[in-house]
């Protein structure tokens, strides 16, 4: 596709091209396709910039940056993922595979033709305020060097915070003489065939690697720095987070469930201590929640070795803190991902001391709400219905802007001060957990909001 | 274009528990389908029928000319009905799930068609599928808005027909009920004989539910019927069409069944006309 409707370029890169009431929405991937879907709904003009060729985002794995690895399937079950209004297929399984989830992505963007909005192949490189609320996006095709700057009404970022690798840095990893690589570049699950391999992290994908390696490696030591809760994929049949959803329908108190559920895992799954490993050093619901059945599984069965975190790198051993030396040929850093905004000054986005970003409702720029972040949560369930919600409101919150500006910056600032959380459990301080988000309370937000931008009322 | 307005319920409830915790179970469905001989890029129609009828009631005369108007067409069944399985303990909500399932599956945004009890199905639906039009031909819609003038007409034309259906038994339309004189009278027995029998709970959640939540996505609704329907009164009609935003289309002359009476082209053709007409290709 060509950039067919630039042409504010000529020359002169501070001309923008104005757009219009257009909005930009920077990303094409799940949270891009749902906010170009609901704004084009509510009437408004897209221009949505993805730097890949392809939609899909995280979920395409072909994309240099995709998260995705070849045993990756949804950790929320379907019917908590699925779009509120475009549900996956009733056949599909309870937990569909990486390419279901793109192919899904895929007939989304088809049913709703999408594509004649985005510009693949295209990195917006910068996102600067003019007068207005409006904003001036500088674009670059990908590897290219001319610039190209249109003004719009307002600004969708959903460009993702799974594709950052967040690398620890060990006294001595340099100078390995053994492969290290981050999780982002593992895909295939071959490479792990017949090597000894070290996994550092327990989130779902360090624990979920570490279950490929099980299958896979002649070892697999899986190292973490504290004790966790796993959550099994099913109880009583049912994905776990339908079970939760019945719980949660009984309408207890925070504190009740989690104590609850506490005595759920520990009955169905059990003291961990027994495999090794130690006991989680807080309550459940204070770290994201790990939802693997494997990996217990392989624990039991020897094929995983747990280990302590690690201290430093020699040239042919690591050392865990225990002072144990091991030697892997392989080290994947399971150690997740950090959020990216380069293209945007990050006073915008209330970025503080540590690089967090903080927005109302976990979504309005607290400098102009016209610049809104899409995505930015980690759920304790499904991530889409929640996009979904954010851009209808986004779509919604414009329309208020056009006829009453002053009501629509009193509906953003409702949820003062920037920053603020929505879930109910105190999740440990770590990056981690920046936007560690509690499905209900978020939906429950979502919902004052919608409701205030009622056109009707 | 009619747009729906104030008289809508103005609140998209967006915490839906039930569906999370429990979601509708797969069934296999049944999907008929006519495809134009060339594909101009209109968007899809999936036609839905009332209570008791299958894809069937559609196969009859309006799927193929609604493809050989160039739109691609689709009749399907609900569960429990037509040539879908089985599901007796079935409700309105798996019958909505079951409409928004298909819909789904199609290329393109699809214009939702409801008759009967479907068109309540069909107006569900659209609070969980942004469809790009839908037409409600001679809406039966629960409680409140039309369905206690419906039951009252039905209880005084076909008291035997109507009793056992308040206590979960099978709704038995008469002839006269369904079709206009015009239509032969062995082919008004032979459909008849093809009908079978919603699930009770649904019936009793047509009777006794509440007002569909408001559609999303804004779609143009049509709404037509019959002056002389013996199971819709004209007031429930002009409730319903009110509620969307206009006035209803009427075809005076015709029965309940509108897609199988002996005038059956007429309202299929006034719908193809509307959307011809409002749903003139994009840019
Ligand atoms: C292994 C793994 C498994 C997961 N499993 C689940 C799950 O089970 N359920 C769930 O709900 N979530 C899951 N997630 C979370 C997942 O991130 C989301 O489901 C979803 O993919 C996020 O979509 P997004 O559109 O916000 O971001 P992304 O999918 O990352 O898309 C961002 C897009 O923006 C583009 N982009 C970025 N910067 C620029 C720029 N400057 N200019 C132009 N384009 C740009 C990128 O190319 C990309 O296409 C999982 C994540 C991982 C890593
Ligand atoms: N659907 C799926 O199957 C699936 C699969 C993978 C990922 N995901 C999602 O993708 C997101 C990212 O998951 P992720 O597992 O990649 O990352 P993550 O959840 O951030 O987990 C990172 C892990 O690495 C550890 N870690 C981080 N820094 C470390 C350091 N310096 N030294 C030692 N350990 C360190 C963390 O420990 P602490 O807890 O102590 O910080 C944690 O155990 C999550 O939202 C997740 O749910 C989903």
């Amino acid at each position: 596709m060509s950039m067919g409707h630039g042409g504010g370029a000529r020359g002169d890169l501070r001309a923008a091209y104005d757009r219009g009431e257009t909005v930009c929405v920077i990303g094409a991937g799940a949270s891009g396709l749902l906010a170009t879907k609901n704004l084009t709904e509510h009437g408004y003009g897209v221009d949505c910039y993805d730097r890949e060729t392809g939609i899909g985002g995280a979920w395409n794995w072909r994309h240099d940056r995709s998260p995705v690895y070849d045993s990756a399937h949804l950790i929320s079950s379907k019917a908590a993922t699925q779009f509120p209004d475009f549900p996956m297929p009733d056949t599909w399984p309870d937990f569909p595979r990486h390419s279901q989830v793109l192919s899904y992505l895929e007939r989304y963007a088809d049913h709703f033709d999408l594509r004649r909005h985005i510009w693949f192949g295209t990195e917006v490189v910068r996102v600067e305020p003019v007068a207005q609320g409006r904003w001036d996006v500088t674009t670059r095709s990908t590897g290219g060097v001319t610039e190209r700057t249109h003004r719009y009404s307002a600004v969708v970022v959903a460009n993702g915070h799974n594709w950052s690798p967040k690398l620890p840095s060990y006294e001595g990893m340099d100078s390995y003489s053994g492969e290290v690589i981050h999780a982002s570049a593992f895909k295939d699950p071959a490479t792990l065939r017949g090597r000894r391999v070290l996994v550092v992290g327990a989130g779902n994908t360090g624990c979920d690697i570490a279950v490929e390696a099980a299958q896979r490696a002649a070892t697999c030591w899986h190292s973490r720095r504290r004790g966790y809760w796993f959550v099994p994929k099913y109880l009583t049949g049912r994905p776990v987070d339908q079970v939760n959803e019945l719980v949660l329908a009984a309408r207890l108190p925070p504190r009740v469930r989690q104590w609850l559920f506490q005595r759920v895992l520990k009955l169905a799954v059990g003291d961990l201590r027994r495999f090794g490993l130690p006991a989680p050093d807080h309550k459940v619901y204070e770290t994201h929640p790990i939802v693997n059945s494997q990996l217990i599984y392989y624990l039991g069965h020897g094929r995983v070795t747990p280990v302590p975190d690690v201290a430093r790198f020699d040239r042919h051993a690591v050392e865990l803190v225990d002072g144990s030396r091991i030697e892997p040929d392989l080290v994947v850093l399971a150690t997740g991902y950090l959020p990216q905004f380069e293209f945007v000054d990050p006073d915008l986005l209330g970025v503080d001391e540590q690089g967090r970003p903080r927005l109302h409702l976990q979504m309005f720029s607290p400098r102009h709400p016209s610049l809104a972040v899409a995505g930015m949560l980690q759920p304790d369930a499904g991530l889409f219905p929640l996009v979904h919600w954010q851009t209808v409101a986004f779509a919604r919150w414009l329309r208020m802007r056009e006829v009453d500006p002053d009501r629509a910056a009193a509906a953003v600032a409702r949820f003062s001060p920037p920053g603020r959380r929505w879930h109910d459990a105190r999740t440990k301080d770590t990056s981690r957990h920046w936007f560690e988000t509690s499905r209900i309370s978020y939906l429950r937000a979502l919902q004052r909001l919608l409701d205030e931008l009622e056109p009707s009322r | 274009m009619t747009r729906p307005s104030r008289t809508h319920p103005s609140r998209t409830r967006i915490l839906r528990r039930r569906e999370a915790a429990l979601p509708v179970p797969p069934v296999a469905r049944e999907v008929l389908s006519a495809r134009p001989a060339v594909d101009e890029g209109r968007p899809p129609l999936l036609l839905v029928p009332g209570f008791g009828a299958g894809a069937w009631v559609y196969a009859e005369h309006w799927l193929d000319h609604v493809a050989d108007r160039g739109y691609p067409a689709h009749a399907m069944s609900v569960r429990g009905h037509g040539g879908s399985a089985r599901a007796r303990r079935a409700g309105l909500r798996a019958y909505v799930h079951d409409v928004v399932q298909v819909a789904a599956s199609l290329p393109r945004r699809a214009v939702l068609v409801g008759h009967g009890a479907g068109a309540l199905v069909v107006a569900r639906a659209l609070a969980r599928y942004p469809a790009a039009a839908a037409v409600l031909a001679a809406p039966v819609f629960g409680g409140r808005l039309a369905g206690w003038s419906t039951v009252g007409r039905c209880l005084v034309r076909n008291p035997v027909g109507t009793v056992p259906a308040a206590f979960g038994g099978p709704l038995r339309l008469r002839r006269g009920q369904l079709f206009s004189r015009q239509l032969p009278a062995a082919t008004a027995t032979a459909y008849r004989q093809r009908m079978c029998r919603a699930a009770a709970r649904a019936q009793w959640q047509l009777l006794l539910g509440g007002l569909p939540e408001p559609p999303v996505g804004d779609p143009p609704v049509l709404v037509l019927g019959s002056p002389d329907d013996a199971v819709v009164s004209t007031a429930a009609l002009n409730r319903v069409a009110r509620r969307y935003g206009g006035a209803p289309l009427l075809f005076p002359g015709m029965g309940h069944a509108l897609m199988l009476d002996a005038q059956w082209r007429e309202p299929v053709e006034a719908v193809l006309d509307w959307l011809d007409k409002g749903l003139a290709p994009r840019d």
